[in-house]
């Protein structure tokens, strides 16, 4: 038996944050294992300009490289209280903030490892499907080798590098389209 | 690995992210295709939210504040399913949607409607061992909303479900059965013919509580799981 699938549409500009509790801009409460990170994603619109009513998700493994989910069923740690779920809307500025721990990293079904990335949703008045994209870590040895980012052209594959600031903050804008569009998968 | 992945959707199921009549979109999608992505943990695993403490009142969006609320009193149901018709089971589903008069309890909605202090419109529960969920609220209005000379969403509950996996997240909105403002939205018509008719919820006499409330019934289906394992 197949049942058609329900279709998606868009949040629009009124949701989250006044009207639904779900929110999760703090993914790791104390005692939780791995580097402690500061991520700001800011969405921009195909002219560069910021979208304020935006809603950012991200989900991620542990600092161990495991999911906290069922299908997940290799033997590493869980942490007590990690979900790696997280929710924000953008702000005035554009800027949807997460406080989490660095990721480890999970493997690929060809084999080898993934390097140590973030699972990206992004929804906008405007957007009308769920755009889906990844955040992984300027610097990190294991991009060159990453069968995701190898997946991409290379002039491309910077959209998806956050970087660090020197407020130790890690950047990444996501661009909705224009000339610095970001590299959104098709998940 | 053994991993299940989940179905791609077919040509004609979601709307595509560019539709121009609905304005704001092509300033906001991606010209680009998207990069096809092979399902790993990543795309398999997601949020299911079960440590989310839910209070007992937040699928009864009458009885979140002092009284109540103004407008028509309705259930709305249904099951969360896959394509298989498999249940989803413990999904968490979040609705949130504006008051009968039409106006969103949000600082961005300035539609000169009144509010209603006794009207938040956002609701969470979890659906049970069959997929089963049910909230009680009250039917919301139709707003004026500037895409186009004299626009008017029609009435609408916007909908949001993760399923078991990240590849599984959809938000939707459930429209109200033979609206006659359906005909003239670009949101519900940016999703194909054929596919855009299952965003109407069905009159549910049955479900309807004699003396009480009217029930609509909205059955969400999400994605599949292949057949087939990974490489």
């Amino acid at each position: 038996m197949s049942r058609g699938l329900t279709p998606s549409q868009t949040v629009g500009p009124f949701y989250w944050g006044t009207l639904v509790k779900t929110c999760h801009a703090e993914l790791a409460p104390p005692g939780v294992a791995g580097e402690r990170i500061a991520l700001a994603l800011s969405l921009h619109d195909v002219e560069g300009a910021i979208v304020p009513d935006g809603v950012l998700e991200i989900w991620q493994a542990n600092s161990h490289g495991r999911y906290n989910h069922p299908d997940d069923r290799r033997n590493l740690p869980l942490d007590e209280g990690f979900e790696g779920f997280g929710r924000a809307g953008t702000d005035a500025r554009g800027v949807a903030r997460f406080a989490t721990v660095r990721p480890g990293r999970v493997p690929w079904p060809a084999g080898g490892l993934q390097a140590a990335h973030i699972n990206v949703s992004v929804f906008a008045r405007g957007v009308l499907n769920r755009l889906a994209t990844r955040l992984y870590f300027d610097g990190d040895a294991a991009l060159a080798d990453d069968p995701v980012l190898n997946l991409v052209e290379p002039a491309r594959r910077g959209t998806l590098i956050a970087r660090r600031s020197g407020d130790g903050v890690w950047h990444l804008p996501i661009h909705l389209g224009g000339p610095k569009e970001t590299v959104f998968f098709d998940v | 690995m053994n991993e299940e992945t989940y179905r791609r959707p077919s040509a004609g199921q979601h709307p595509p992210n560019r539709f121009d009549a609905y304005k704001s979109t092509p300033g906001r999608s991606p010209g680009k295709p998207a990069v096809v992505l092979p399902h790993s943990l990543s795309e398999i695993t997601g949020p299911l939210l079960q440590a989310e403490r839910l209070d007992g009142l937040e699928n009864d969006l009458t009885r979140q504040r002092m009284a109540e609320p103004l407008g028509e009193r309705i259930i709305v149901h249904g099951r969360v399913l896959d394509e298989d018709g498999r249940a989803v089971p413990n999904a968490l589903v979040e609705i949130w949607q504006c008051n009968a008069a039409g106006r969103y309890h949000h600082p961005g909605d300035q539609h000169d409607a009144p509010l209603d202090p006794n009207f938040y419109g956002g609701g969470r529960t979890r659906a049970d061992a069959e997929g089963g969920y049910r909230f009680v609220t009250i039917k919301p209005g139709a707003y004026p909303w500037k895409n186009h000379h004299n626009a008017w969403r029609p009435a609408h509950i916007h909908f949001s479900l993760f399923g078991p996996a990240f590849a599984t997240r959809l938000i939707t909105q459930m429209y109200f059965p033979n609206d006659p403002l359906l005909g003239f939205d670009p949101i519900y018509k940016s999703v194909p013919e054929g596919a855009r008719e299952r965003l109407q919820a069905a009159f549910d006499m049955e479900s309807t509580q004699p003396e009480w409330a009217l029930a609509y019934r909205f059955d969400i289906v999400l994605r599949g799981r292949n057949a087939t394992p990974m490489e």
